[in-house]
């Protein structure tokens, strides 16, 4: 800030104060839930110093949530989608900025309009198509009488079937499509003055090689940026990896649906006291992997954000 | 090094015509200057050389191929962008090495010809630096070694100048010069800047409106030139032109407010009787104290050197440069002489040299 502002900086360090209490005290009242025993918890006065029960409520709530694979589901998962959002969104807007092809602007536009179908909107026919991923195949032989005609033919009955319920890739590629790196990306890129680009070429660089070797380096802060939020975004998913893993004895799900699961209600804990700091031992540890990623990726993160390296 | 040769070469954009079937030979170890004012369609031509931009119509060819549908990389040629066009995020040897990376020659003999460029350019101690910790200068050296370590058949340059301060263009324009003498390489370089066109070319082709004017030494662009617009775009100040009648038969012309000027008519055999364009250098007249033109001067520019007085003759304003120790009143009326020699006569019809 230029001006020299007394008051107003007053009010700008008095509003961060806020934001900062606002988001700090309820992590602290986490915590605090955390180190209590049930007993303790459960009694009507807040308490907001941390009592001695750390460890014992972490191991309880680490066994008692299998919270070991569950991690590790959400892990990948997380990885997966933040590495292929990274990968895809990279492609598509070189493809979209760089080259002159028929139906561009119709591909732009279909790209564009995942924008306004987000996950939850079409969760069912997404959940259709993961429990089987050649379903609008089928549909499309059913609806010609296609698959008909083959049965009155040769007495074959075609049913295509392809689940990816209770897998990775299930989990994983209805969250990568989405539009929002492309665009990222995208503007990106009609940063990148022309000129770069033909030096490359007269320099003999193909398509391929200037987008590893000048445009991928160029947007590395973009790239930072974007696997955080694209990690952040699939670690906090809750509805998808609910419906997605049926299989909660098998493949598990992950760790914040499972997250769900500790909480205590009449169901799990059979009406006994309800031991919360269990749960908020579970909330403890779920939070800790992107907590860890924002911590080292910040600097990347802020820099992707409100800047273009140059 | 290679021949390059411009045949009937157009090009559109939609329905706007920017090159109108441009002719040119340019012999191997030429250096050619494209001389015209933005918009002229001159980058346009050097790009299509350069194969950045399509080519609507015609034919270029470098040495003895025909380079029309070739890739940049296959045409031979290395460009040295206005802007450099520097990879950011490259340091200054991989900057200037990238081509022969691409190439696929070994690392050990890239290294070897980096710092023989670098030597031969003086950046040898910046070779580990990234652009953006160069000077402007510097900056034009590295895209300068990253073209001239392909060791291409042919440079091309676009205006690599205009983004350097006056005393720095001075010394690149001077590096330029040598370089091509010491490399030989055939070079085309296009300006708006006509004392870089005449410092470092062999030839100058003077471009206006997507059409060569004039094609010649940088003697012959500025003493005959061939047009009316290269008589006003080169020099500075440009040729004074003035709207004049020729009457053969007296072998005098006369300008609109009645004054007269006798000129040799075996010299211009073929000037017709009627209007014409008449024009002089600034430096070519002379202040004389009695007879010749008369002007009314209004003010005057002191160069150092010399001193540029401004004034108008028939309704027209006209330059005339005269030694920086010269003393005159303004506001009075003064003389010209204008000898033979310095009378050029342009019909005003085409704006051709008569």
């Amino acid at each position: 800030m230029i001006e020299r502002t007394p008051l107003l900086n007053l009010a700008t360090y008095a509003i961060m104060l806020l934001g900062a209490i606002m988001v700090f005290v309820p992590l602290w009242l986490v915590y605090v839930g955390a180190t209590l025993t049930v007993r303790e918890i459960n009694t009507p006065e807040l308490h907001l110093f941390a009592g001695s029960h750390l460890i014992e409520n972490i191991q309880a709530a680490w066994a008692r949530g299998h919270l070991g694979g569950r991690l590790f589901n959400s892990l990948i998962m997380s990885l997966g989608v933040a590495f292929g959002k990274v990968v895809m969104s990279a492609l598509t807007a070189f493809g979209l900025v760089y080259f002159r092809f028929p139906g561009r602007v119709v591909v732009f536009w279909l790209i564009f309009i995942t924008l306004m179908l987000p996950l939850e909107v079409r969760i069912v026919p997404t959940y259709a198509v993961a429990a089987n991923a050649l379903w609008p195949f089928q549909s499309l032989l059913d609806t010609t009488g296609l698959s008909a005609f083959i049965n009155a033919m040769s007495g074959l009955h075609i049913a295509l079937e392809w689940n990816l319920l209770n897998s990775y890739t299930g989990l994983i590629l209805p969250l990568i499509a989405t539009a929002t790196g492309t665009f990222l990306y995208r503007q990106f890129f009609l940063t990148v003055p022309d000129e770069l680009l033909e030096a490359a070429r007269m320099d003999g660089a193909g398509p391929f090689r200037f987008l590893v070797e000048f445009l991928l380096p160029l947007s590395r802060a973009n790239m930072a940026a974007l696997f955080t939020i694209m990690f952040l975004y699939a670690w906090n998913q809750y509805l998808w990896p609910l419906l997605a893993t049926p299989d909660r004895a098998g493949f598990g799900t992950t760790a914040v649906v499972e997250l769900k699961l500790l909480a205590p209600t009449v169901s799990t804990n059979g009406g006994g006291t309800p031991d919360w700091n269990v749960a908020m031992a579970g909330c403890l540890i779920v939070m800790l992997p992107p907590l860890l990623l924002v911590a080292f990726m910040q600097r990347y993160f802020v820099r992707g954000l409100i800047a273009t390296e140059k | 090094m290679a021949a390059v040769t411009l045949k009937n070469v157009k090009k559109n954009y939609g329905t706007t015509t920017v090159v109108h079937g441009v002719d040119l030979e340019i012999n191997a170890g030429e250096f050619v200057v494209i001389l015209g004012p933005s918009g002229c369609g001159k980058s346009t031509l050097l790009r299509m050389i350069a194969g950045l931009e399509a080519i609507t119509d015609g034919e270029i060819m470098i040495g003895s191929k025909r380079v029309n549908d070739l890739e940049p990389r296959d045409r031979g040629c290395a460009m040295v962008f206005q802007n450099y066009a520097l990879y950011p995020h490259m340091t200054v040897a991989e900057n200037i090495g990238y081509a022969l990376k691409v190439a696929g020659i070994s690392k050990v003999d890239r290294t070897t010809r980096i710092e023989a460029v670098a030597d031969l350019l003086g950046l040898r101690e910046f070779l580990n630096r990234k652009p953006m910790q160069l000077s402007g200068g510097q900056r034009q050296r590295v895209a300068m070694g990253r073209a001239m370590i392909r060791e291409p058949d042919v440079f091309l340059y676009d205006e690599p100048l205009s983004n350097l301060d006056a005393r720095l263009r001075v010394a690149m324009r001077i590096e330029i010069r040598k370089l091509h003498q010491r490399l030989g390489t055939t070079s085309l370089f296009v300006t708006h800047d006509q004392v870089e066109a005449m410092t470092l070319a062999d030839r100058i082709v003077v471009m206006n409106k997507g059409v060569i004017e004039q094609v010649g030494s940088p003697d012959d662009v500025y003493h005959r030139p061939a047009s009316i617009y290269v008589a006003g775009f080169v020099g500075a100040p440009g040729l004074n032109l003035l709207q004049a009648k020729i009457d053969r038969a007296m072998g005098q012309m006369s300008f609109n407010d009645g004054q007269t000027l006798s000129f040799d008519q075996s010299q211009w055999p073929h000037i017709p009787d009627g209007p014409v364009v008449f024009g002089f250098r600034a430096e070519q007249a002379q202040l004389v104290e009695q007879e010749g033109l008369a002007i009314t001067s209004s003010f005057q520019e002191a160069l150092g050197p010399t001193r540029l007085l401004h004034g108008m003759l028939a309704d027209e304003e006209v330059v005339v440069s005269v030694s920086g120790d010269t003393e005159f009143q303004l506001d009075r009326p003064v003389r010209l002489l204008i000898p033979a020699k310095a009378m050029h006569f342009f019909d005003s019809a085409t704006g051709r040299r008569i």
